[in-house]
């Protein structure tokens, strides 16, 4: 995660003027930056830059650290000699059995010496951070952090120097305070800094998924060289059980390739010859070899992180309403603080200064913006990787944020809910026939025929493990069928037409071809020698994992609309079988956009899924557009959501994730304005006139390092947060596959 | 009341009049950016801020701003551009350029990831 890796944020490097990216300003950032996408420039995945970041965040965590164990040391004796009137608590006394004035004086004027190091060594920090701000007309954390632990410390040395302004024996310093609240909040910003590590570990792992080294071959010979100097069109070989470097295309060899960490599809995917082959994905047990197409920056991973990253610095539009509170708050609480003050001496009991300065300086300590600020981009930033890690790409946060307020889900048929090619699903001889026969007479009549429901047959014939033969004769007859000869047979194929005009008798196969049409299927008339021998039929068959996808959207409460150009009969049929009660069917590529427009004008979230190129517009259109892909190819603009794998499941995941970060996001920023609005009444001393109750500035302290702690451990719970979505079969099978 | 006590009182009560006016009320002059080979480029610091924090720039024009963050605080380890959808990580000591057209007046705000750093550019005819 590192700049180079931003298209918007190239290195500047001197005397640098080429193309300087012009990007339409005012276009709706979700559409436009979707449409940007190709024309932005310069994304490298340079693990050696997230290691340098990763560094980064370790040295500031280590520095943290120092500055906290130096401040718990001094905070320790300063705490012992602090309170001389708790006795078993003031540890001069357990040694000598004795207090004195000389000697309480003594050990404070040591703890007032002692905790200026801790001030501007553990928390130095918070006096530079203030003082650029201020320089800003703007204050932060540090600023409430330094005018409270500063108030503290001068507070008590004039308490110590000039005890006599005070009314007698109410001149008290408490150094503690200052030493023990920076120990406390210097160590809530290195539980912090850690804690954002994980966050954004989920990308980490996507870069680190790239490959070191690559197996080229350069004069014939095969030689190991590092990836960043593949070039296209090396050669690339790869051993079984080795990572894919780069991406390409196979020209020798063939394997099944585990693409579980691209795509979130657990089974490993077939590859021969022509087929392409995506960069980080694991080949399995062949070898092969492939000419490489896409290397650095152009390839799918690198496209996957940089379009992860530019998600993750996007935000929520919850997160604006934030904005806005953050931006009066610190100024808010420095005058609630001043007001505390004022009550305090002038209303308050004796001591009344002290009091005043102990309440504002609590007041101070308390309220933490940090907590508010962080609460919606943790989450965001864990979510999105997480969604990334099952292949699921959301486009920025108000993509995520609309995605988990969908009420309905559009989706194609063809190539969405089904595979988007025929398959042979029916062989139904006639008496005197058995379906071997059948279909070895029906695929070899099909044989040299181009057409897809042809190639279906013979392809289902071949898959069955049933002989297809190359007819002696072949002669198509369009609008009706195909007449060869097969093995000195005479076999017809072709609808009831073609049999009509043959004069052969269908009988009861009549019935037959019904049922299978009702069922949304092609279905057609096989005859041999001027005797129907059977029917065959072919359809486009639903994806393995639709059902189930559509069934985990219902549960939702998504409302489920398929939407398809086919005939009413087909659609139904095709609807019936994966549960999709409403249908919107004979409509035209040009008019799915439109019936997008009325379904969101019932006044519905609408998201819509199709392939992304002929539903460009539907999507568009939508809410959310989600485009399935197929394989691996990211170049799928119009989609605010772009799912790596062709299931369906990465849509109802895509939305799972999408309300989990949403409402993750919703607790942190209920809890941190919880903890504010609660916490600051409090510590101005709300609860002294009924209860009697003062928040003591160290609790404070501890409470304000937590509040803003427990944010970024909240967002971190999304890093297990586990969907309906994905069955653990499923991933125990990813798992299994990557060892092999 | 006590003289003192008034004193402090008053003393308070300027305060609060005072951090209004300075955090809130205060608006500064923006910085016009010196134009060169056709872009409009800024150096832009970060440290505990952006400085300068108001530019002003010409429309159609395109814009440069090249961010150096000079501390290691993890507040303003990215800066975004919500309404143009442009956002950057800012490793300590690097220089990161963020370049676009704006091609319409009014304001275009960048901040940082939670929202406490802010800066805004100035579109001007």
């Amino acid at each position: 995660m590192h700049s180079r890796n931003h298209a918007s944020a190239r290195k500047a490097v001197p005397g640098d003027e080429e193309k300087i990216a012009s990007t339409r300003v005012h276009a709706p950032p979700a559409k436009r930056i979707a449409r940007d996408v190709r024309a932005k420039a310069g994304a490298h995945v340079h693990s050696e830059e997230t290691d340098h970041e990763t560094a980064a965040h370790m040295n500031e965590y280590k520095s943290l650290m120092a500055k906290f164990w130096f401040a718990t040391i001094i905070s320790i004796p300063t705490l012992l000699v602090a309170y001389p009137n708790i006795r078993y608590l003031y540890v001069p006394y357990l040694f000598t059995g004795t207090v004195s004035e000389g000697m309480i004086r003594l050990f404070w004027i040591l703890s007032g010496v002692v905790t200026l190091p801790v001030m501007f060594y553990s928390g130095r920090q918070f006096f530079t951070g203030a003082w650029s701000a201020y320089k800003h007309h703007s204050a932060d954390m540090n600023t409430l952090i330094a005018l409270g632990t500063s108030a503290a410390w001068i507070y008590s040395t004039v308490a110590v120097l000039f005890p006599s302004i005070f009314p007698e024996g109410t001149a008290e310093p408490f150094y503690d305070v200052t030493a023990v609240v920076t120990a406390l909040v210097v160590l809530g910003q290195a539980l912090e800094v850690r804690a954002k590590g994980q966050t954004s570990q989920a990308i980490r792992k996507l870069i680190g998924l790239q490959a070191k080294t690559a197996r080229v071959v350069r004069h014939g010979v095969e030689v190991e060289i590092p990836v960043e100097d593949v070039e296209v069109g090396d050669i690339v070989v790869v051993r079984p059980g080795e990572k894919i470097p780069v991406d390409g295309v196979i020209v020798e060899g063939f394997s099944a390739v585990d693409e579980s960490m691209i795509t979130g599809e657990s089974l490993p995917v077939d590859k021969k010859v022509g087929d392409e082959v995506v960069g980080a994905t694991m080949n399995t047990t062949g070898s092969f070899k492939f000419r490489a197409t896409k290397v650095g920056k152009d390839t799918a991973l690198a496209q996957i992180v940089k379009m992860v990253q530019d998600a993750m610095g996007s935000k929520a539009p919850i997160a604006r309403m934030v904005d806005v509170v953050s931006s009066y708050f610190v100024p808010t609480v420095m005058i609630v603080s001043i007001l505390t003050f004022l009550t305090w001496l002038n209303f308050g009991p004796s001591p009344a200064l002290a009091f005043a300065i102990v309440t504002a300086v609590t007041v101070l300590i308390i309220a933490c913006p940090c907590a508010i600020g962080m609460a919606v981009p943790m989450s965001l930033v864990a979510g999105l990787g997480k969604a990334a890690e099952h292949g699921v790409l959301i486009r920025n946060g108000e993509a995520l944020q609309l995605a988990s307020q969908l009420k309905a889900v559009v989706l194609d048929k063809t190539g969405t809910i089904t595979k988007g090619k025929p398959e042979l699903t029916d062989v139904v001889p006639a008496p005197g026939f058995d379906q071997k026969t059948l279909l070895h007479l029906a695929a070899s009549a099909d044989k040299p025929s181009e057409h897809p429901l042809a190639q279906a047959i013979v392809q289902g014939a071949q898959v069955r493990g049933v002989e297809v033969l190359e007819p002696s004769s072949f002669n198509a007859i369009p609008g009706h069928g195909v007449e060869t000869e097969v093995g000195g047979q005479r076999v017809l194929i072709g609808n009831s037409k073609l049999m009509w005009r043959e004069g052969i008798e269908t009988g009861m196969l009549e019935a037959e071809v019904t049922r299978l049409q009702g069922e949304g299927k092609t279905a057609m008339y096989v005859a041999v020698d001027g005797r129907a021998a059977g029917v065959v039929a072919v359809a486009d068959t639903i994806k393995e994992d639709s059902v189930e996808a559509i069934r985990v959207m219902k549960e939702m409460g998504l409302e489920v609309i398929m939407l398809t150009g086919d005939n009413e009969r087909t659609a139904r049929a095709i609807a019936r079988q994966v549960g999709i009660d409403r249908v919107l069917a004979e409509v035209l590529p040009e008019d799915k956009a439109h019936q997008v427009h009325l379904l969101k004008a019932e006044g519905k979230k609408v998201g819509m899924v199709g392939d992304g190129i002929n539903d460009a517009p539907a999507l568009v259109e939508a809410d959310v557009g989600f485009a399935i892909g197929t394989g691996t190819d990211v170049a799928i603009e119009a989609a605010d959501v772009t799912l790596m794998s062709g299931s369906l499941k990465g849509v109802a995941y895509a939305i799972e994730t999408s309300r989990a970060t949403i409402q993750n996001a919703k607790q942190s920023l209920f809890g941190a304005f919880i903890y504010n609005t609660l916490g600051i009444p409090i510590a101005a001393g709300i609860l002294y006139p009924a209860f009697g109750l003062l928040l003591s500035p160290i609790l404070a302290g501890a409470a304000m390092a937590m509040s803003s702690v427990t944010v970024v451990s909240n967002a971190n719970r999304l890093r297990f947060f586990k969907a309906r979505s994905f069955t653990e079969v499923g991933r125990t099978r990813t798992a299994e596959v990557s060892v092999s | 009341m006590s003289t003192s006590q008034l004193i402090i009182n008053l003393i308070g009560l300027a305060a609060i009049v005072w951090i209004i006016w300075y955090f809130w009320l205060y608006r500064k002059e923006g910085v016009r950016v010196n134009e060169a080979g056709g872009v409009q480029q800024v150096q832009i610091t970060v440290k505990g801020g952006y400085d300068p924090d108001v530019i002003v720039v010409k429309k159609g024009k395109p814009v440069r701003l090249l961010f150096t963050r000079q501390e290691s605080s993890l507040c303003s380890e990215m800066v975004i551009f919500d309404s143009i959808g442009k956002s950057a990580k800012l490793p300590e000591g690097e220089t990161v350029a963020i370049e676009f057209t704006p091609d319409k007046t009014g304001e275009i705000g960048f901040q940082c990831q939670m929202g406490m750093l802010r800066g805004k550019l100035v579109v001007q005819d």
